[in-house]
């Protein structure tokens, strides 16, 4: 394993160090020390290495990640994954906002709880969060899975595309255009593996699928009054 | 007309309103019988303000003119110097505004990199992701980091050899932008993760940051996963240009990009675009004052657009502090968009050459702004190429020329004392005198 001391070498210096790894690396495990909130940490990885950082991490850790794998062993900042293509992030803790905004694909695991926005405008990724999320999460969602083992906030899924959204606990309120969708076998499927992926042992059985009523897909003035 | 009515009495003439106007009045029909805003692309319509009230005096014995023709005029501009490893090293202080691939038909962006590169400046990406047409026949393409994120990846940010954040739009700052269903084709869909044809909503605002202290962070971000190697613009609209340019500065940004309100769009509300923003002419010099203030006049490129349309404009922009200018609407235009020989096909749209601004249709004759198949085979992008790039360098040869007349040996040397205005208000705005005065309105030690 190889080990970066954030706190003796640079952002720059760590983020090139692991930007050099190439498809083919034999340095397949790096640690991360003393982070200490940091921004953009193994942000920009594309390469099939596993990164774990001791410790909380600022801004963006992980963002548009490829490939890699980054474990957070402590709590992660705004916009972590944001953007990210593929590979898995895992956080140990809790997730500020905007946890895999945009992402496109790869798996974002969050063990602790995720703060609002959790999935927003989300292109494919899936997300399992085990505890709850706040509000406004998977707003303009657009394809892709978000798990919720707890409980979701307000306005869930406001103005959603395509992305599916799961919850087993309570959903404080829908945002405009999402709802209820009825729990077919290929779903419980989908999340059988997502769940297992992410290392919950919730059950599918026990989650509710929401997702886009599709109303607002075209301009209708008789829909002027959801926005 | 009978000018007397039947009982023989003289009739008044019939009189328009000047508040109700016959456009007016055909606004209120259509929206009475729609239910729905007025969608439409290109920028704003009615006139403000413009650098057409501006004039170059030249120069004759206070000031010593250059040989047209023989003594040079430098044109090159360096943009992103500040942080980048490999800043943007341009022929021409013109660049290729942002436009959309969705928007715009693939042959259409292969020919702005065409034109744009056979004239030594730069295309740039739109929301929709980077194509390859576009990539292949840009020498010099900047990628803009849009709120939607359509087809962001870091495999095209690391192609790029910019990167714009952007923020705003002059035709509409503090709103998104749309793509009606008609131009969601199959690769359109897939490039922006979304079903085909439904009509399509841009963000407004970037989701996963909230103000300029985030910015800050996501320009780190971005730096960060392209090795700190090309320059990161941030466009803004032209809202609130002086506190706009100080925090992107702030922020850490290698040039701020500054579009008025005459600056177009692919397709947005009328209401937005005719009645949001400030006119092109008035967010220069407050974007230069912050640049100067904070001493990174010229370290921090400003790129000016909005309208810009002629070797004129570009001098003027330049005068009045920018380092370079970008154009969109006029590219369409040289491209051969709202061109008089599609008339008769304008026509049965219910419009006429020069005025069609329905590009979220997706039935531009021209075969521009359109993912029609049939009609984006009009279109030939060689050819279109040849047309920009010739239109490029004849923007260039005016603003030379005028340089040259005014004593300067590169466009950078033109400066307002260059200028005068020929009204109050562009006196005001441009901070330059009103013709045959000494005077502008607001100039320190001078009264009403």
């Amino acid at each position: 394993m190889q080990t970066i001391d954030l706190s003796e070498t640079g952002l720059r210096e760590m983020n090139k160090t692991l930007h050099a790894q190439a498809e083919t690396t034999n340095q397949t495990t790096w640690e991360i020390i003393n982070p200490k909130g940091a921004h953009a940490i193994a942000c920009g990885l594309d390469a099939p290495i596993e990164v774990t950082v001791k410790g909380s991490t600022g801004y963006y850790c992980a963002g548009m990640n490829q490939k890699a794998t980054v474990n957070i062993h402590g709590s992660a900042g705004p916009g972590t994954g944001e953007n990210m293509m593929s590979g898995k992030v895992v956080i140990e803790g809790d997730a500020s906002q905007y946890a895999g905004a945009t992402g496109h694909g790869g798996l974002l695991v969050i063990k602790g709880n995720a703060s609002s926005r959790c999935g927003i405008s989300m292109k494919g990724i899936n997300i399992v969060v085990h505890g709850n999320i706040g509000h406004m999460s998977a707003f303009m969602a657009q394809s892709g899975n978000l798990v919720v083992c707890g409980d979701a906030g307000d306005a869930l899924g406001d103005s959603c595309y395509e992305a599916r959204l799961f919850v087993r606990g309570e959903v404080k309120s829908l945002g405009a255009d999402c709802e209820k969708k009825e729990m077919r076998p290929e779903h419980i499927e989908i999340l059988r593996d997502l769940l297992a992926e992410a290392g919950s042992d919730a059950k599918p059985e026990e989650f509710t699928r929401y997702g886009s009523a599709r109303n607002l897909y075209n301009f209708d003035v008789d829909n002027a009054a959801a926005y | 007309m009978n000018e007397h009515d039947p009982k023989g009495i003289p009739q008044t003439t019939p009189r328009q309103s000047a508040t109700f106007t016959q456009d007016i009045n055909s606004d209120i029909r259509r929206a009475a019988a729609t239910g729905i805003y007025d969608i439409r692309g290109g920028g704003a319509k009615r006139k403000v303000p413009s650098f057409d009230d501006l004039l170059f005096m030249g120069a004759s014995i206070s000031r010593y003119p250059l040989e047209g023709y023989r003594e040079k005029c430098e044109t090159s501009v360096t943009i992103g110097g500040l942080h980048a490893e490999n800043p943007i090293e341009l022929d021409i202080p013109i660049t290729i505004a942002g436009m959309s691939f969705g928007a715009l038909s693939g042959p259409a962006k292969e020919a702005l990199g065409r034109g744009a590169s056979a004239a030594g400046t730069s295309t740039t990406t739109g929301d929709g992701g980077m194509t390859p047409e576009e990539r292949g026949h840009s020498d010099k393409l900047v990628y803009q980091y849009l709120p939607s994120r359509y087809g962001m990846n870091p495999d095209d940010l690391r192609k790029a050899d910019a990167i714009e954040i952007v923020v705003g739009q002059g035709a509409k700052p503090g709103g998104g932008g749309m793509l009606l269903g008609q131009k969601i084709s199959d690769r359109v869909a897939e490039m922006r993760n979304l079903p085909k044809g439904i009509d399509q909503r841009s963000a407004c605002r970037h989701p996963d940051w909230t103000g300029p202290d985030d910015l800050e962070i996501k320009i780190l971000e971005l730096r960060e996963i392209t090795g700190w190697k090309v320059p990161i613009y941030v466009k803004v609209a032209g809202a609130r240009p002086y506190y706009d340019t100080t925090l992107a500065i702030k922020a850490g940004a290698d040039a701020i990009v500054l579009d008025g309100m005459q600056g177009g769009t692919a397709a947005t509300q009328d209401v937005f675009i005719e009645h949001v923003g400030q006119p092109t002419l008035a967010i220069v010099r407050p974007a230069v004052q912050a640049l100067q203030d904070l001493g990174m006049h010229r370290k921090v490129q400003l790129i000016l657009s909005g309208g810009i349309r002629s070797g004129a404009d570009v001098a003027k922009a330049m005068a009045l502090g920018a380092d370079a200018v970008a154009i969109g609407t006029a590219a369409l235009i040289a491209l051969g968009d709202n061109d008089p020989k599609w008339e008769s096909e304008y026509n049965a749209l219910g419009t006429t050459a020069g005025a069609y601004d329905d590009w979220q249709e997706g039935l531009d004759p021209a075969g521009i702004t359109t993912q029609n198949p049939d009609l984006m085979a009009r279109f030939d992008p060689i050819e279109g190429g040849r047309r920009l790039r010739n239109y490029l360098k004849v923007m260039t040869l005016e603003a030379q020329t005028i340089a040259r007349a005014c004593g300067k040996n590169h466009l950078h040397n033109l400066e307002p004392e260059d200028l005068v205005a020929l009204t109050m208000e562009a006196a005001a705005m441009a901070q330059v005198p009103l013709a045959g005065t000494n005077w502008y309105p607001g100039k320190p030690g001078t009264s009403y």
